[in-house]
């Protein structure tokens, strides 16, 4: 089991011709990930390093049976190849391109959702289910085999988090970075449930920060729906309200959104909430120790 | 990015929504030919991205030459907290009936955008809400729907907007909309909307923010962009590419990663320090970065004390420690700097650090113990 990539997922990249498309879906065929094929307009026939390229993700889909996307093409582009990778018939698009305009990604979050596609992203680092599959940008060795679902709105300090797990010894049996941007395929309470439904997950650590309020919406759905434990950690309490604080997504507006409101969200509904990231590494330890 | 009123209310009337005639002037002489130009009373209105500007006296109405002058010469150049006045917009003066409420927004949670409308305008959305909330109307904008001026003038009745007006009411709602698609807006606010006593629907005021992802199809509004960085820090950041936030404090803050960097400044907080800054080195970051990151972080006379807090994925450790060193050799660093580097090649840049032997930099090995040496350094 593990949720999103395992060693079902055969894997499509969208832009693996390019300079960080090749890069990381190298990396990712290296850890172990089953990279059939890679999608660039005008490059069909080619190879990279044996990976067949081809024009269209549907002849992806037919002649290598991939039923997983990864999108690295150029923001420009990127709404496009997400459309058009749901139309081939993948069952998960991951989309790890940055900047992509909001109004595009209203209309392709729609077409996944009419399709039954789960889509992850954009602007997100990917998945990884440790031993199993990486798709998308997190580096592989700062994380083991394990119990602990994490689900995540920021790249590094997922990977802060979960170096500091595996400095305790625990692992993770996957990590999903579901991006910072205003819209996004997948939210915290699309994974939350995926977790809860997945055996090899015991506890689960979720990473919010400021804007919207995904994570207010995942605390009452914790409540009613997760029985497993859940240990969250909120990055941004002295961001001012008004400035965007790196991810397009994160930044206060008015009196929402807010770190502080979130905290007590969760906190109201049972969700120990770390103070720093070594605090919530070591809540979500503590809680599995003394269910081990 | 945020417009001004003008900005935005220009992109309106683009959209055929009924704006006042207006004059931008940023200097007082400009200010009073705009006041002629469109006529008296007309309202000199600063520019600036922040609201209650008439409040602070960042309004005022000019009934002839000398007022004019007067309250030009006031509004420019005015703070209005925090914000310097540099542009006015000059406006011919409304005969007001009615004062309305109208927006499209993107609803994120929905992933919709949301119209609303609202019979009491010249308050604040929070306030509206809180006062009357069965005088905010509100509907969602399904995905694919148009919009239809059946719908909008449904909205403007489900209101209790006057009845002479629904119809335009409505016509602008569909204005917003279209706007807000071809435009790659995240938010049109246009309050107050108001009728005037010949009964015409023109919006006084305009609040917009544009999806900066986009401005690579709106060169108009990319151009806007340039000139919206008020701080010099911010201004310098976004010439070199960074991302960076001033928070006013003394210590001196660089991670890589939007979260990280900002869980590295709720940590400084919490060890009783106060944050100069938001800069995220993003991932990847070479060298060059960090000697620009240094060059700007140095740059705030406040900063007493700087921490990097580097967890390395994709980020190569070696590469930020090289940043270090080309930016120390280029520039004498006279504040205290600790650096925490983990993750990729943390081996090869801690070596390369030691090797250098920079004076006054201290390596601490995790993020809190980084967090409390620095806030040491910098309070001392």
């Amino acid at each position: 089991m593990a949720i999103i990539v395992d060693e079902q997922t055969k894997l499509v990249i969208s832009g693996l011709t390019g300079r960080e498309g090749s890069f990381h879906g190298l990396r990712n065929r290296d850890y172990g990930t089953e990279v059939v094929a890679g999608v660039t307009p005008g490059k069909g026939g080619q190879d990279v390093e044996g990976i067949p390229i081809f024009e269209k993700a549907a002849e992806a889909v037919s002649e290598r049976g991939a039923n997983t996307s990864m999108i690295f093409v150029p923001a420009r582009f990127a709404a496009g190849a997400i459309g058009e990778a749901i139309e081939a018939g993948v069952h998960t698009v991951i989309a790890i391109t940055e900047g992509i305009p909001v109004h595009d990604m209203l209309r392709v979050y729609w077409q996944a959702k009419e399709a039954g596609v789960r889509l992850i992203g954009p602007n997100c680092p990917g998945a990884l289910s440790p031993g199993k599959s990486n798709v998308g940008i997190i580096p592989a060795q700062f994380f083991e085999p394990g119990s602990i679902g994490v689900v995540s709105k920021s790249g590094t300090l997922t990977y802060q988090i979960g170096n500091e797990l595996k400095q305790a010894g625990a692992g993770n049996s996957s990590i999903v970075g579901i991006g910072g941007d205003p819209i996004i395929g997948s939210d915290f309470i699309d994974i939350l449930t995926l977790f809860e439904e997945d055996p090899e997950t015991e506890l689960i650590v979720m990473v919010g920060e400021i804007g919207g309020d995904a994570e207010e919406r995942a605390a009452d759905f914790i409540a009613e729906r997760v029985t497993k434990p859940v240990v969250a950690y909120i990055a941004g309490f002295t961001a001012p309200p008004g400035k965007q604080m790196g991810h397009a997504g994160a930044i206060i507006s008015g009196s929402s959104g807010t770190a502080e409101a979130k905290k007590e969200a969760l906190e109201a509904r049972g969700v120990r909430v770390g103070r720093s990231p070594t605090e919530a590494a070591q809540l979500a330890v503590a809680a599995i120790g003394a269910r081990a | 990015m945020d417009l001004l009123e003008y900005q935005g209310k220009q992109l309106l009337a683009k959209h055929g929504v009924q704006v006042p005639p207006g004059r931008h002037a940023d200097t007082v002489p400009a200010a009073v030919q705009g006041a002629e130009e469109v006529g008296y009373p007309c309202v000199i209105k600063a520019q600036v991205r922040i609201g209650k500007r008439g409040k602070a006296g960042g309004i005022k109405i000019a009934n002839d030459r000398a007022e004019a002058l007067k309250h030009a010469e006031t509004i420019l150049g005015m703070d209005i907290r925090g914000y310097t006045v540099h542009e006015v917009w000059v406006e011919a003066a409304s005969k007001i009936d009615a004062e309305y409420y109208a927006s499209i927004i993107l609803d994120r949670s929905e992933k919709k955008l949301l119209a609303m409308l609202s019979r009491m305008g010249g308050m604040d959305i929070e306030e509206i809400a809180e006062t009357d909330p069965s005088a905010l109307v509100r509907r969602h904008i399904e995905p694919g729907e148009e919009l239809t001026a059946e719908a909008a003038a449904q909205l403007a009745i489900d209101a209790r907007i006057d009845e002479d007006v629904t119809g335009q009411v409505g016509e602008l709602l569909l204005k917003l909309h279209e706007a807000a698609l071809a435009e790659d807006a995240t938010l049109i606010e246009v309050n107050p909307l108001i009728v005037t006593s010949d009964r015409q629907v023109v919006a006084l005021d305009s609040k917009i923010t544009i999806d900066n992802s986009a401005l690579y199809r709106h060169e108009g509004l990319a151009e806007l962009r340039d000139r919206s960085a008020e701080d010099p820090q911010e201004r310098m950041a976004e010439e070199k590419g960074l991302t960076y936030v001033k928070l006013g404090g003394n210590v001196g803050i660089l991670g890589n990663g939007a979260g990280l960097c900002m869980s590295t400044l709720d940590v400084v907080a919490q060890a009783g320090g106060k944050p100069a800054n938001f800069l995220d080195a993003g991932g990847g970051s070479k060298a060059e970065a960090i000697v620009d990151a240094l060059e700007v972080i140095t740059s705030d006379d406040n900063v007493s004390a700087i921490l990097f807090n580097i967890f390395g994925g994709i980020t190569r450790c070696d590469e930020i420690a090289k940043g270090i060193i080309d930016a120390s050799a280029k520039t004498a660093i006279d504040v205290p700097l600790v650096v925490r580097l983990d993750g990729t090649n943390s081996e090869q840049g801690l070596g390369l650090l030691a090797d250098a032997d920079l004076p006054d930099l201290h390596v601490e090995k995790t993020m809190l113990g980084a967090a409390e040496r620095v806030v040491e350094l910098a309070n001392a």
